[in-house]
């Protein structure tokens, strides 16, 4: 009996964890089997009838798709500009010593602790009283606005850790400048760039509340899911939804096995035994 | 090491300065790298709370259509408070409520996987953050079919009468409460889990060798070498779930509108924006309270 209480003690927690990753987990696999519903009426959330119809036309409702385009191209340019300006921001912190450093750390850091209505609701009031009209370049303002900050931290944290020692070694070497910042730093801080795009990406692409302030009458994919809530769902939002995650993990995937792929490469001589932990 | 010693050599042949001091030439060069970053943030984040600001001295009497005059009526904010102070009281109750329960479920969650999950903690870590993968608002409407009242989990808490006959879920606070919990539980668990890895278990053993019981372990080992996690993870729980009315809105009903479902409809239905920014303003000055209390609280006080 006293062997079985320590076994229950050594392992309820990992159970715990099972249970809440299980809820955390139901929402997406109802929403990949809500993919395949034919709903009884407009208004039913309810799983009535197994169908691939909304797999085979996911553009059934046009403006549906309109939406997601135009969600993907703002997601787009907002990723470019903020991944931009976010790496700058991150080598001026962390390669320079300069007065005024503490006041940009604050506006950095400051975006990412106000509520997003917040947010949403100052910059509304700005474009109002400015007499901008509000439509899909307001929107990429507000995603870039938010996702910097981001891409700041992003990139900061992969700098901060790089060995500065390459960099001098390259210039002992008589690389310029240039040659150095585009043959050593580019490639070693390049991972960190591209997850903070991917990052900036997803967050433009999946806000709803300060773009539902700034869009006027553009419409884009979570905004056309808000309306529609309203109205009754199309289940074809389930196939974008679906379609989204296994996207999402996709990448995630490759990118971990293309990172333990790079690790084993690089260490030819390393014994079987060695790999198993660092 | 031959790097180190070809340093030398490098500069007593005077071709180039050392790189240090290469660096040192552009004085303006970290500012030219903040210049549009930083510009973007003063205009697009900045200005905008000050207009807010302003917004919210409105004269009350004006409208979008006739155009406001700024007539510093701090009225508006007594005004917005008395009107909607429970909508305010709620949202503070819901997102408190639906902390304690992330707690619960987040605290297990991180430990398990930050310490028991061995080889396989990258693929549980993915499974924490997957929700995020696709829309929030999908995943939000998922949770309407799960409390459906036709749906199983209803039917099983009427089977075992754990709900009435005619009891339900959704549009309940229940709901609200548990789509919060479940919209935040990743931003509680990642931060908790990068505390909680650092943990080293022979801590833990040490405690147990001098005849700690797994409790007190816990209390005076574990927890508090988690605060920096716990106390990050709280707050980037707290304020979006204190601010959010999707869940009100898609699980709840007007009887469960938190103060963001208040400040929506006064931007954007009710164009009443003094009262809208007033609201917002109070928001911002409620939660920044909350936070620097909590702040002050874990910081000085020892926990338990």
């Amino acid at each position: 009996m006293a062997r079985f209480w320590r076994w229950v003690a050594d392992r309820w927690v990992m159970g715990v964890a099972l249970l809440v990753l299980g809820y955390l987990s139901l929402p997406i696999l109802v929403v990949a089997g809500l993919s395949f519903n034919r709903p009884s009426s407009r208004l039913s959330y309810d799983f009535h009838e197994f169908t691939l119809d909304n797999w085979r036309n996911p553009c059934a409702t046009s403006d549906m798709c309109d939406a997601v385009v135009r969600s993907v191209q703002i997601g787009f340019i907002a990723t470019v500009v903020s991944t931009v300006l976010g790496t700058l921001m991150a080598f001026a912190l962390v390669r320079h010593r300069f007065r005024g450093r503490a006041g940009i750390n604050v506006l950095i850091f400051l975006p990412m602790a106000t509520p997003e209505l917040v947010m949403g609701t100052s910059l509304l009031a700005l474009f109002v009283a400015a007499g901008v009209p509000q439509g899909f370049w307001t929107i990429v303002i507000a995603h870039v606005m938010f996702c910097v900050s981001f891409v700041v931290v992003t990139v900061k944290a992969r700098l901060a850790g790089m060995d500065s020692r390459l960099e001098e070694a390259a210039m002992d070497l008589y690389a310029s400048e240039w040659q150095t910042f585009r043959r050593i730093t580019l490639p070693l801080v390049l991972p960190g760039i591209v997850a903070a795009a991917l990052l900036a990406f997803s967050l433009s692409f999946d806000d709803f509340i300060i773009t539902n302030f700034n869009a006027g009458t553009t419409v884009t994919f979570p905004m056309y899911v808000w309306g529609a809530a309203q109205r009754g769902i199309p289940p074809q939002v389930n196939v974008i939804g679906t379609a989204m995650f296994v996207i999402a993990l996709l990448l995630v995937l490759g990118s971990t096995l293309r990172g333990r792929r790079a690790r084993r490469a690089a260490l030819p001589v390393a014994a079987p035994g060695a790999a198993k932990r660092p | 090491m031959s790097a180190l010693a070809h340093v030398p050599t490098g500069q007593s042949t005077g071709a180039k300065p050392p790189p240090a001091a290469r660096r040192g030439r552009y004085r303006a060069l970290p500012y030219l790298l903040l210049l549009p970053g930083g510009g973007w943030l003063l205009l697009f984040f900045a200005l905008p709370l000050l207009q807010l600001a302003a917004a919210s001295l409105y004269d009350p009497g004006g409208s979008l259509a006739t155009g406001y005059a700024m007539t510093w009526a701090f009225g508006n904010y007594p005004d917005a408070l008395a009107a909607y102070w429970p909508h305010f009281l709620r949202s503070f109750g819901y997102a408190g409520l639906a902390l304690v329960l992330a707690l619960l479920m987040g605290y297990p969650l991180a430990y398990a996987i930050a310490q028991k999950a061995g080889r396989w903690k990258n693929l549980l870590l993915v499974c924490v953050v997957a929700p995020m993968f696709t829309s929030f608002l999908v995943r939000t409407l998922a949770w309407k079919t799960i409390l459906s009242d036709n749906g199983w989990v209803v039917g099983l808490l009427r089977d075992v009468h754990l709900l009435g006959p005619d009891g339900r879920l959704l549009a309940t606070p229940f709901a609200v409460v548990l789509g919060l919990t479940y919209n935040f539980l990743p931003f509680l668990v990642l931060p908790l889990y990068a505390s909680l890895e650092r943990l080293d278990p022979r801590l833990l053993e040490a405690a147990s060798d001098l005849y700690a019981s797994p409790v007190r372990a816990f209390r005076r080992v574990t927890l508090p070498l988690s605060m920096p996690g716990l106390v990050a993870g709280t707050l980037l729980f707290f304020i979006p779930a204190s601010g959010d009315y999707i869940n009100a809105e898609l699980l709840g009903t007007p009887n469960e509108y938190m103060i963001g479902n208040v400040i929506d409809s006064a931007f954007l239905v009710r164009l009443d924006y003094p009262q809208g920014a007033a609201l917002s303003f109070l928001l911002m000055a409620a939660i920044l309270a909350v936070v620097f209390g909590y702040l002050r609280r874990a910081g000085t006080e020892d926990v338990l």
